[in-house]
This record gives structure tokens, C-alpha cells and sequence, in this order.
């Protein structure tokens, strides 16, 4: 099988054209760098995304403390994740690399903030 | 009321004035003064929440926050001086700067200005959409500081009328956050942001993108109750009988960024009609002596990282420029391929190693873009593909330069 894919690994966007039987990977082509075989590879078995949302502070000089994850988690966990993101409030201060949910989801990646808030 | 003597003056707190004012204390500059409008500094990456940023400059993929933060506490630890909640008001030639805070009204004095205001969003009213007025239109990045920075959800369902990656991020975001995101419109036949931006954002939650087509009508009178869409021909007129009706509470444009110039056109720079910002030459200087733009408030960038690059070269030259002003070597044009929708610098001296970037109009299979002056080509890069979407960058060191000949960014296909 034949699929293109768009690599999101950086901002090159490389175009990959991944040939494929089942889950072995026969080739990939089209990529400047080996993390784009890499993230072709990711896609076809399963895909994985880092995401970004924003979590409730209290006491804090701004509302809300942008997160991230520390590493990217399969796709369609990305709900799951959230709705544990969602019910999340923390109290200031908050420093930016603050670990906010350790092993979010049990997928082995951490929600960190990505901003200082200082408190009121 | 007095006036304070200072070496550099930058406006602007975001990514390109903090980029410059670190880069400027490292070459020894002390009396630098940063003027920030809003309470932090950091510019809108605060509100890009988003992680991406940082993958040229440091080698790992940072959140807006995290990267500005890396250099606003450059800017902390070196002690430069900042002021925030004050707004710059008049700029003059002479490098008059008046700015109002809550604490009164202040005019310095500086050697050397340094641009540093970023861009504004075209609204509505810009691309004039008809309809009636009702609360639910936003531009992408309205929406994006409410959701970010105040916790204010702004609808419910949404459809998003252009495709800058502002738009495709926000359709991820409103998604992410419970929204439905009824598709993206794109007037032109090919997507404005980044092909990574339309696999992340918008494959990956099954939203469809619809290109050739732009919203025609606004419908509702408190909140917006839907929009009509419709398809347009190669000169952007909606195609008869291609209406269709789609209901939603939230509009969001993602139609374009336009530098912010009022206090630029305050000081007499000359503009380009091309990038809608300063003209400048190798040294970022503008057509006012000791006027000096990076930045998006010089042309409208696609990653952060190429922000504080050219701010950091801007430093360099301003850097030279206090110790002396340039012998000015006269500088000449830098003339664009039809291709290209434009190149900066617009001038060259030749006295300085160059960076070109520019843009191609309309996306473009294997091409080369090279710099050429009298019948000699400096550099060359090819492409697979070169798209509207992405700057393209060409370097070429001082040595190879002849000051005095123009120089011609050339495109050629393969």
C-alpha cells in the first residue's frame, strides 16, 4: 500500500510517500532527516501527537497556565487526556516545567506548564 | 517636561524587540530601553500555546510561552531596561519617541529606533463580508487570546473563513475544547498556512477544508445564528447558485496579517506596497536614518525562529551604526523575480553579509531561486516545492558582494 503524509516534526513539512504491507514498512520516501522515516513509520502503526490546552489557577495573577505535554501520546487518546486536562486547577505560583499531572492517563508522558504565573 | 537620552529605543516587547535588545547588550550596547504596551513582555507568544516554536533556534520544540520566556529572562538577567503598560504615541524622524503610561507622559531621545510593533489582523470590515453585525465574529487571534489568556470560551460551533495557520490552530484548539468546527474556507485554490498545520490541526479531527471558496453572507442579529458560503471563480467572485447555508455561533477570520505602520508613517519611513511594511536595506534601517524594523512589523513571518534571527542581525548593524554611521555605500534595489511576491531587504549596500528572504506568489514545483548581480550567480537554493506559505531564505557572505550593482532574485523552473 501507498500513502502520502505530511511530516509534522518540524516546520520543513516534508512530503513522505510511505509504501507499506500491513505493519511492515517497506519504504519512505521524501524526507530531509531520519525523523521524518521515523514519524512515517509512527504514522502507519500509530500515530502521535503532543498537545497543548490551558489549566485553571487560583490565587494567580492571570486565570489560566498554558500546558503541554512532555512527549507525544497515540491519537486517539487525545480526549482521554483532555478531560483529565480539564477537570485540572491548580493553585499560584506556578513555575513554567512544573510537572501538573505526572504520567497523564498512564501513557508515560507528563503535563507540564509552559508559563510562570506568579500569584496575586 | 524633559527629555531622556537613551542609545537604542525599542518598541516592542515580542519576540523581535526582545531578540534585538539581547543580541545589542552582548555586543556591550548598555543604554537600551525596551517600551512594551501590554503588562508582560513576550509579545503574542503568549497566547501561542501551541508547541512548534524553537526547532531552528533551540533545537527542541518549545510552546509560544516557553520560547519567549527564554527571552525575556535574557533580557531580565542582563538587566536591560524595560517599562511595560506604556504606549508609544509619536515617533518623529529625529528619533523623538513619546510614550503615554499611567504614570504620565515621557519623550526620549534615542541614537538608533528600533521597530519592533509586529502586525495587526485584517478584520471583517477589511474584507467587507455582508450581512448584519451580530456578536460571534472574531479574528483568529481574538479568539486565541479570550480561549488563552482569559478563559473566555468563545462559541459553540464555529466556522473559520481563511486558512493562516492561526485559523488551523484554532480550529484544533476549539475542537480540543468540546467546540464543533464546521470546516475552513480558503478563498484561494491553495491553503495560507503550513502543510503541517493542515495534517495537525485539521485532518487529524476530520475538518474539512474547502478551497476556492469564501463566506458571502453573515446571518443573525444578536449572536451570530450562520454564514452562507460560496464558491468563487480564478478572480475571487462568488460563483452564482453556489450558496450554501451553514449554521453556526462563531465566525473566526484567519484572512491575512498586515504590519502595524502608524507610528512608521508618523516618522516618514517609506513603505513597500509588497510586504505593507518598511522598505529597509541589509541593515534593517529604514528610509529614516537611525530607523531600524524587524520582525513581523517589517513583513509578516511563518515561524518565530527566522523572528529572532532577523532581529539578531538587525542588532549587529545597529550595533555598528552607534559606533559610527555607516560611510553609506549607495545602496541599490534588489529586484524580485515575478515569482516572488517580494524579497527584504529591498536595498543593498554590499558592505554587510546578506540575508534575502522572500516569498513565492503561488505555489511552485522544483525550482531554483538564486541571487544574481552582474552576471554572477552568489547562491543558489532549490526546492521540490515552494509554496506562499513558507519564507524562503538565501544568504550570501559580504565578500561575494559588489556594492553599487543591483541585485536580481531570479526563479527558475526545472
Amino acid at each position: 500500500m501507498n500513502k502520502t503524509l505530511t511530516c509534522v516534526i518540524c516546520p520543513n513539512g516534508c512530503q513522505l510517500t510511505v509504501d507499506y504491507e500491513g505493519v511492515t514498512i517497506q519504504s519512505v520516501e521524501g524526507a530531509l532527516c531520519s525523523k521524518g522515516n521515523q514519524y512515517a513509520e509512527q504514522e502507519i502503526l500509530d500515530p502521535k501527537r503532543n498537545i497543548a490546552s490551558s489549566v485553571r489557577v487560583t490565587g494567580g495573577k492571570a486565570p489560566l497556565v498554558s500546558v503541554r505535554l512532555t512527549g507525544p501520546i497515540p491519537k486517539k487518546k487525545i480526549f482521554d487526556v483532555m478531560a483529565e486536562i480539564r477537570a485540572l486547577s491548580v493553585a499560584a505560583p506556578v513555575e513554567i516545567g512544573q510537572v501538573l499531572i505526572a504520567d497523564v492517563s498512564g501513557l508515560g508522558q507528563d503535563v507540564i506548564a509552559t508559563k510562570r504565573i506568579d500569584r496575586i | 517636561m524633559t527629555t531622556q537620552n537613551r542609545s537604542v529605543i525599542i518598541i516592542g516587547g515580542g519576540p523581535a524587540g526582545l531578540a534585538a535588545a539581547a543580541a545589542l547588550r552582548q555586543q556591550g550596547v548598555e543604554d537600551i530601553l525596551i517600551l512594551e504596551r501590554e503588562h508582560d513582555l513576550g509579545g503574542i507568544l503568549r497566547q501561542c500555546i501551541h508547541d512548534g516554536f524553537g526547532l531552528t533556534r533551540f533545537k527542541e520544540a518549545l510552546s509560544g510561552p516557553e520560547y519567549a520566556a527564554r527571552f525575556v529572562d535574557t533580557v531580565q538577567q542582563a538587566g536591560i531596561e524595560v517599562m511595560t503598560d506604556i504606549t508609544v504615541t509619536e515617533l518623529h524622524a529625529d528619533r523623538t519617541v513619546v510614550a503615554t503610561a499611567r504614570s504620565g507622559r515621557y519623550v526620549f531621545k534615542a541614537q538608533a529606533v528600533i521597530l519592533a510593533m509586529g502586525c495587526r489582523e485584517r478584520t471583517r470590515g477589511a474584507i467587507q463580508i455582508p450581512g448584519s453585525r451580530p456578536a460571534g465574529v472574531y479574528t483568529a487571534g481574538i479568539a486565541q487570546a479570550y480561549m488563552n489568556l482569559k478563559n473566555i470560551m468563545i462559541g459553540r460551533s464555529a466556522v473559520i473563513l481563511g486558512s493562516g495557520d492561526i485559523g488551523l490552530i484554532m480550529a484544533r484548539r476549539l475542537t480540543l475544547e468540546g467546540a464543533s468546527v464546521k470546516g475552513v474556507f480558503e478563498i484561494q485554490p491553495y491553503p495560507s498556512g503550513l502543510p503541517r498545520n493542515i495534517t495537525q490541526c485539521l485532518d487529524d479531527y476530520d475538518i474539512p477544508l474547502f478551497l476556492s471558496h469564501t463566506v458571502t453572507a453573515i446571518h443573525g442579529t444578536k449572536r451570530l445564528t450562520g454564514v452562507t458560503v460560496s464558491q468563487v471563480d480564478s478572480s475571487f467572485r462568488p460563483i452564482p447558485d453556489t450558496e450554501k447555508e451553514w449554521t453556526c455561533d462563531t465566525l473566526i477570520l484567519s484572512v491575512g496579517l498586515i504590519p502595524e505602520n502608524e507610528l512608521s508613517k508618523m516618522a516618514g519611513v517609506l513603505l513597500d506596497p509588497r510586504t505593507k511594511g518598511p522598505r529597509v536595506d541589509e541593515h534593517y534601517q529604514t528610509s529614516v536614518a537611525g530607523i531600524f524594523a524587524a520582525g513581523n512589523v517589517l513583513h509578516v513571518h511563518d515561524l518565530v525562529d527566522f523572528v529572532s534571527l532577523e532581529a539578531e542581525r538587525l542588532a549587529e548593524s545597529v550595533g555598528d551604526y552607534l559606533k559610527q554611521a555607516p560611510a553609506d555605500e549607495e545602496a541599490v534595489p534588489v529586484e524580485a523575480d515575478p515569482e516572488l511576491a517580494y524579497t527584504v531587504p529591498q536595498l543593498v549596500r554590499a558592505d554587510r553579509d546578506l540575508t534575502v528572504s522572500c516569498r513565492v506568489r503561488r505555489p511552485l514545483n522544483r525550482v531554483r531561486i538564486s541571487i544574481w548581480q552582474n552576471d554572477q550567480k552568489h547562491v543558489t537554493r532549490r526546492f521540490r516545492r515552494a509554496i506562499p506559505a513558507e519564507m524562503i531564505h538565501l544568504t550570501v557572505p559580504k565578500e561575494k558582494l559588489v556594492p553599487g550593482e543591483p541585485l536580481k532574485v531570479v526563479v527558475e523552473h526545472e
